[in-house]
């Protein structure tokens, strides 16, 4: 066998520790595992490879990937740009921007994601309410629901939809029915995953009126630059992951709960916090560990241990690089590249729900289903609008488009029209039946 | 200090402040090109909603944030700077060339609903990945969808819990040895179970007379981490099972400590029935401070309809798809498909190592643990002297007699250089001292390693104070996590 190269072992290195330890070959530290389990042949994965030929098989992976192409996807996962190191100092800086940016009074170190944020949220106003059913707005992210169900499900946790209007915002008349004193909290998502804001005020008075808490999802954490946070919330259950952190195919991302002080022993996962050494130098350490697995164990607040602390320090990063003028800046150009392709959409198709403030992302409605334009547009190294068919068969043929600073004017325009074209055709093909109809 | 080995020295180390610290009006580190669309006012597009100030963000410029982040970097202790043998974690190199492939484009920018037609290179990675995990395992069938370890077992216990239903009964407990994770415990307690602990036996293992007596058609499943927390296989592992399938339970193995099994032995060939990875730990991804991880869960054939979904399928014509149509499936535990990016590492991983080389990499790493235990036995007290695997486990109880208990030894030991061993677990051996050196550890490196400990355990008899006062050479002394859990300061403020 050739050497390999993470190992850093010579035979006489191995022939010198076996003599130290006593052990005539390997296998006599192997003596433990009963013999019949033993393997005593090769695994069958594919032979060990050089560095080039990694590289070379991952590249043809990342070529038959949709390398090069624009996109109008968000939907939960949104292309910014990307940075990436670091420690308790660092989490803690992460700590109070996700406070200042969230205006809540504690956020802790990270959790997996928005979804799995959002569900430990719902289970948190469980713990601090002492109630047992939940509300959760069907414009919350529909993975986000689907996770927030498989947690709930052994809970004993019912939990209970919420509609929106034709504005996408959440039904309030009939929130104001759903919500009962027995009601632990209130899920939504804002901007939503329509892209509309929801009238949180109006929204959480309701809630609070009833002793239930407020739980808001923010999955497109740029949003927060220019979008007023919703700080009537009890706790927010943010994806950061467009704050730098790559697509990735999905993942890893970074989640985070944010709360305010009175409720910190109930929350899930790690938290950094200040002290000072016996010289009185300022110094941080992980705090608050007897709400977690490893003192806790069945009674912890959660299972969570390994978060995601190398995203939350990408996060950490890209939030300190744009600050206070620059997360603006990059969030209004977000605004206005959106605000401008939906109105070029509007020219040609429907653009749903109007009415309510929208931020990077918009419905538009088509005559033709949009997998058949999608699949057109792709021809153009572009990527369309999310159909929604699959989570809102009742939208009809409607897709999801979103625009970030890194959209340019030239693919909207490349979109647009494809989207006019299709519009036409359908059209003049209609035309023609009608004529067609009105001569026989 | 005469007995000081020389592995770190002490040299200048920057001050370095918190960033908020830095900031001032008219600072940036930002560019972003010129708006290629019309300008918008913003309170006329969102009214009430728009958001007038960001409050206490920082203005900075780039080379500030550069050295702010180079700097805290240098506090760090890090694998590739030394040996880390935090026992229980596999704190193995992360190899360069997972983060080179991680990083291609098409990669690390595809989109999770990008259309399948441009979804291939993804799909064909999390396929190849789930067929030499599930080789490895010995299992049938493989979620990649949880992100860490602990996710790992609130899905394979979700599972359970489905086939449990399934055969008509869920059945209301979940057997737990004292060694185990506290994982374990939460996890069952997400999934509705109550958790029965169970005693290991004088040799630390599951007791299979107690095992027997305590299995009824009330318990679901065992979890059992194997090796051990101890670093000990349990060689009654086949009869455990026998006794768990004999009244209808399963067998959920925690496969934190894979580490010592790769290549040599598969636990779906001694009765394992579901299973979750650490490819943070096994499979070399980095741990990076917590996370990011990634905790595949590998079941047998019985329990794939209730994997979560979307699972990855070949379609009639080659080409590969996400099937969602899965009616008895658990649901999903996460949004999209999972930590993706570390399925690129721990592929890479795998490719690097071949067949040869993952069986090389768990035999180094049982033969390390091992040396370790050799060098420092009768030092240090060993209070279970049952074959050691991956990770060696001793006790603090020769030094508590001056007083020193494994904390300080810890603390002392940074002064030599070394991240500290995990200390105080597993819980049933009082004073613990967990050492995992894993297989990437040269004979000096381990050499230096036995040698510090050695001369802690001889300034424990000389100057047990030195030992209780340590960390001396650390940016601050021992810091108080007291006051810090009193009077929580979870976030900066500026002075008032």
């Amino acid at each position: 066998m050739t050497p390999m190269r993470y190992l850093p072992k010579s035979p006489s290195d191995r022939e010198a520790l076996l003599k130290a330890i006593g052990a005539r070959s390997i296998n006599d530290l192997f003596a433990s595992i009963p013999a019949e389990y033993r393997l005593e042949r090769d695994l069958k994965v594919p032979r060990q490879m050089a560095e080039s030929e990694i590289v070379d098989w991952f590249r043809e992976r990342s070529r038959e990937n949709g390398d090069g192409y624009a996109t109008f996807l968000g939907a939960g996962a949104y292309y910014h740009a990307e940075i990436s190191q670091g420690t308790l100092q660092s989490i803690f800086e992460f700590q109070t921007m996700i406070c200042e940016l969230t205006g809540m009074e504690v956020a802790n170190a990270s959790m997996y994601d928005g979804s799995t944020a959002a569900a430990e949220a719902v289970m948190m106003a469980v713990r601090l309410t002492g109630r047992r059913s939940a509300v959760v707005a069907n414009s919350l992210h529909p993975e986000y629901r689907e996770v927030l169900a498989t947690y709930a499900h052994h809970q004993s946790l019912p939990v209970t939809a919420t509609s929106f209007t034709d504005t996408a915002r959440v039904n309030l008349k009939e929130l104001e029915k759903l919500i009962t004193q027995e009601t632990a909290c209130l899920l939504v998502q804002s901007p939503n995953f329509f892209g509309t804001i929801e009238d949180i005020a109006a929204i959480a008075e309701i809630a609070h009126k009833q002793g239930a808490m407020l739980v808001v999802s923010i999955a497109e954490a740029v949003s927060l630059g220019i979008v007023e946070p919703p700080r009537q919330a009890d706790i927010i259950a943010m994806e950061a992951q467009s704050f730098g952190v790559p697509l990735g195919f999905g993942g890893p991302y970074c989640g985070v709960i944010a709360t305010r002080e009175q409720y910190v022993r109930q929350m899930p996962g790690r938290l950094v916090g200040q002290t000072s050494d016996k010289n009185g130098k300022r110094g941080f350490v992980l705090t608050l560990a007897t709400r977690e697995q490893h003192i806790r164990r069945e009674k912890a607040t959660s299972n969570i241990c390994t978060n995601q602390a190398l995203v939350a320090l990408m996060v950490n990063i890209f939030m300190t690089i744009y600050g206070k003028v620059g997360l603006r800046e990059l969030a209004k150009q977000n605004l206005a590249k959106a605000n401008y392709a939906a109105q070029q959409f509007g020219k040609h198709a429907r653009v749903l729900f109007p009415g309510a403030p929208r931020f990077n992302e918009f419905v538009v409605q088509t005559t033709e289903d949009p997998y058949a334009i999608n699949s057109r547009i792709l021809g153009h190294k572009i990527v369309g609008g999310l159909p929604l068919k699959k989570f809102y068969p009742e939208l009809g043929n409607a897709a999801l488009w979103c625009c970030t600073e890194l959209t340019t004017r030239t693919s909207i325009d490349t979109a647009v029209g494809m989207v006019a074209e299709s519009e036409r055709s359908v059209k003049s093909a209609k035309q023609e039946a009608d004529v067609q109809e009105v001569t026989r | 200090m005469k007995h000081v080995t020389r592995k770190a020295t002490r040299h200048v180390n920057q001050n370095e402040g918190l960033i908020f610290e830095k900031s001032s009006p008219g600072k940036a580190a930002w560019k972003l090109p010129p708006l290629d669309v019309p300008d918008v006012d913003p309170s006329k597009l969102l009214g009430s909603a728009e958001r007038k100030d960001l409050g206490q963000m920082p203005e900075v410029s780039e080379i500030e944030i550069i050295r702010h982040f180079t700097r805290l970097s240098t506090w760090n202790y890090a694998i590739d700077l030394g040996m880390y043998p935090l026992g229980s974690c596999t704190m193995k190199y992360n190899p360069r060339v997972n983060e080179v492939v991680a990083r291609l484009e098409g990669l690390a920018n595809g989109h999770p609903y990008q259309p399948e037609r441009v979804s291939q290179g993804a799909l064909r990675i999390m396929q190849v990945l789930s067929e030499c995990l599930i080789e490895i395992t010995g299992m049938d069938a493989i979620t990649l969808q949880p992100a860490a370890g602990a996710h790992g077992e609130l899905t394979g216990l979700l599972m359970v819990r489905a086939y449990q239903q399934s055969k008509g009964n869920p059945r209301k407990k979940i057997l737990i040895p004292d060694s185990a994770h506290g994982t374990n415990p939460a996890t069952a307690a997400m999934v509705g179970y109550d958790v029965e602990k169970m005693q290991s036996n004088a040799r630390g293992m599951v007791d299979v007379v107690a095992l027997t007596a305590q299995m009824n058609e009330e318990v679901a499943a065992l979890m059992l981490t194997n090796p051990n927390t101890l670093g000990v296989f349990e060689q009654e592992i086949h009869k455990i099972a026998e006794v768990m399938h004999a009244k209808g339970g399963l067998l959920y193995m925690d496969g934190a400590n894979m580490n010592a099994l790769v290549g040599k032995v598969r636990p779906g060939d001694f009765g394992v029935d579901v299973m979750h990875l650490n490819l943070h730990k096994t499979f070399s991804t980095p741990h990076g401070g917590g996370g990011p991880g990634s905790g595949p869960v590998a079941v047998k054939k019985m329990l794939e309809p209730f994997l979560p979904k979307p699972v990855v399928i070949t379609k009639p014509d080659g080409t590969l798809a996400f099937e969602y149509n899965r009616p008895q499936s658990v649901g999903r535990v996460r949004a999209f498909y999972g930590n993706f990016g570390m399925f690129v590492r721990a592929l890479a991983y795998t490719l690097a190592n071949g067949p040869d080389g993952l069986r090389q990499t768990t035999e180094d790493a049982v033969l390390n643990a091992n040396y370790i235990r050799k060098g420092l036995e009768g030092i240090y007290d060993l209070p279970y002297s049952t074959p050691t695997m991956h990770e060696v486990v001793f006790s603090d109880k020769l030094q508590a007699k001056k007083g020193v208990k494994t904390m300080h030894i810890a603390k002392r030991l940074i002064d030599y250089g070394f991240h500290p061993y995990t200390t105080a677990f597993p819980l049933i051996v009082p004073g613990a001292l967990m050492i995992e050196p894993t297989e990437s550890e040269s004979k000096e490196e381990m050499d230096l390693f036995i040698e510090a400990m050695r001369s802690i355990a001889a300034e424990v008899e000389e100057d047990p104070q030195l030992v209780l006062d340590a960390p001396h050479s650390t940016r601050v002394s021992r810091l108080d996590e007291v006051a810090a859990a009193r009077k929580p300061v979870l976030r900066w403020k500026p002075a008032s």
